[in-house]
């Protein structure tokens, strides 16, 4: 399968990122490591005239420590933040779930910030940045603006970023006395997840993203208001599915989804230590 | 455009498409089929090669974005006549059946010791899920990756 011809640039620098989008609007696409992206391509879902290469863009490639928050460059390769010690500390559950993408082939070439850009409900990484309470950095010409994750996903396969703008850094909440699961339920090794469920508990109070449960990821606002009001993770969990809409496929029905949204956050909290 | 890498330590070079994929210019311009392919979606690994030292799937690179990097290939692992340990061990305990997947099979299996040099069964198992065998083979291949390591005699 070979893409659609198109143009190519390469990337030399963030401004210089921004100016070629602004000079081809909605016809260029950003690639970064491209496992999103050139799919898509291969399969003619996407068809960009003009392909900007931001992969070689080498300081948006961080983890470092920044007030209350952990800092990742959007172009961070899976496997550096699968691998980090400050990210496996005070952010587990990111860790873990990163873990669990594609495998390591695609680890070594996928970049956060690429995934979560590519906006996809059945992906792990951005029900994991809702249920961590993260924020993304957008940059564009006129500067950067902070966006929370639950804002950033706005349909499916859609996000709230200009045409003229990229993502540039991810922003997660330092939580080290956090305990989190991810459970990702799939048939074979390497598959998307049919569904998967996001968790992390902290004190009180919890975090809960859904995989594959909508047609954009989303947070299970329904279980969080009851561990906050002291339910228990089974009553809790009952509520995982409450005012979804996921898609049936080959996989699984509406109804078989739902089921598996409530057990796996079931196991979610419970493996966290509700 | 022109792409230039160096593959198995030779550096090559032409004049291709952007949408030009890694592994068909590995195969198709570089001439060196030892590289497969098998699924085109980055599911099944028979592609996999060497990027800067790091098992990546070629069917899902464009050759434009490795430009100036290096490329290892299932042609650069041998050294003449004398087979890398792990194609020994994939020839000693009978690690292929058609023999299809075996080159990204080999590829990645390196790349797994590379980053974890001493592991389990599990952590061969997992290292290695990116690489599909259609005969089902995987029982030998698993033990190949283990003895290559010294994990079992």
């Amino acid at each position: 399968m070979i893409p659609v011809a198109f143009d190519y640039e390469r990337a030399e620098s963030v401004d210089h990122a921004l100016t070629l989008l602004a000079e081809h609007g909605d016809e260029a696409k950003l690639l970064a490591g491209g496992h999103s992206l050139l799919p898509l391509m291969k399969y003619r879902l996407a068809a960009p005239s003009m392909v900007i290469d931001v992969g070689r863009l080498s300081d948006l490639s961080y983890i470092r420590e920044d007030g209350d928050h952990i800092a990742i460059g959007a172009l961070t390769r899976h496997r550096d933040v699968e691998l980090s010690d400050l990210v496996n500390t005070e952010a587990g559950l990111l860790a873990a779930a990163t873990s669990r993408v594609g495998d390591p082939q695609v680890r070594h070439r996928g970049t956060l910030g690429g995934s979560l850009a590519h906006g996809d409900p059945a992906s792990d990484l951005p029900a994991t940045v809702i249920a961590l309470r993260g924020s993304l950095v957008v940059s564009g010409p006129g500067g950067s603006r902070e966006v929370q994750a639950d804002d950033f996903f706005t349909g499916f396969l859609e996000i709230a970023i200009a045409d003229d703008e990229m993502l540039t850094e991810v922003r997660i909440p330092r939580r080290p006395d956090a305990t989190w699961s991810f459970q990702k339920f799939n048939r074979r090794a390497q598959d998307w997840a049919i569904v998967g469920a996001a968790v992390v508990v902290d004190g009180g109070t919890c975090g809960v993203g859904l995989v594959n449960m909508d047609a954009r990821p989303v947070r299970a606002a329904g279980v969080e208001a009851a561990v906050t009001s002291g339910a228990s993770a089974e009553d809790a969990a009952a509520l995982a599915a409450d005012g979804l809409e996921p898609t049936a496929d080959l996989n699984a029905s509406v109804d078989y989804r739902c089921h598996l949204a409530r057990v796996l956050t079931r196991r979610g909290l419970e493996e966290s230590g509700r | 455009m022109q792409v230039t890498v160096n593959i198995n330590g030779e550096p090559v070079s032409h004049d291709v498409e952007p949408r030009t994929l890694l592994v068909h210019y590995i195969r198709d311009h570089a001439g060196m089929t030892g590289t497969n392919i098998g699924c085109d979606s980055s599911s099944c690994g028979a592609c996999t090669v060497h990027l800067d030292g790091e098992a990546v799937k070629s069917c899902t690179i464009l050759a434009v974005q490795v430009d100036g990097q290096e490329l290892t290939t299932i042609e650069g692992l041998a050294d003449g006549d004398t087979l890398h340990p792990m194609q020994q061990a994939f020839h000693e305990n009978h690690a292929l059946q058609c023999g299809y997947c075996t080159p990204g099979m080999v590829m990645a299996a390196v790349s797994l010791l590379d980053e974890c040099p001493d592991p389990t069964e599990e952590q061969v198992r997992e290292g290695l899920e990116g690489n599909l065998c259609r005969c089902t083979g995987y029982h030998n291949i698993v033990q190949a990756v283990l003895e290559a390591s010294g994990s079992t005699a």
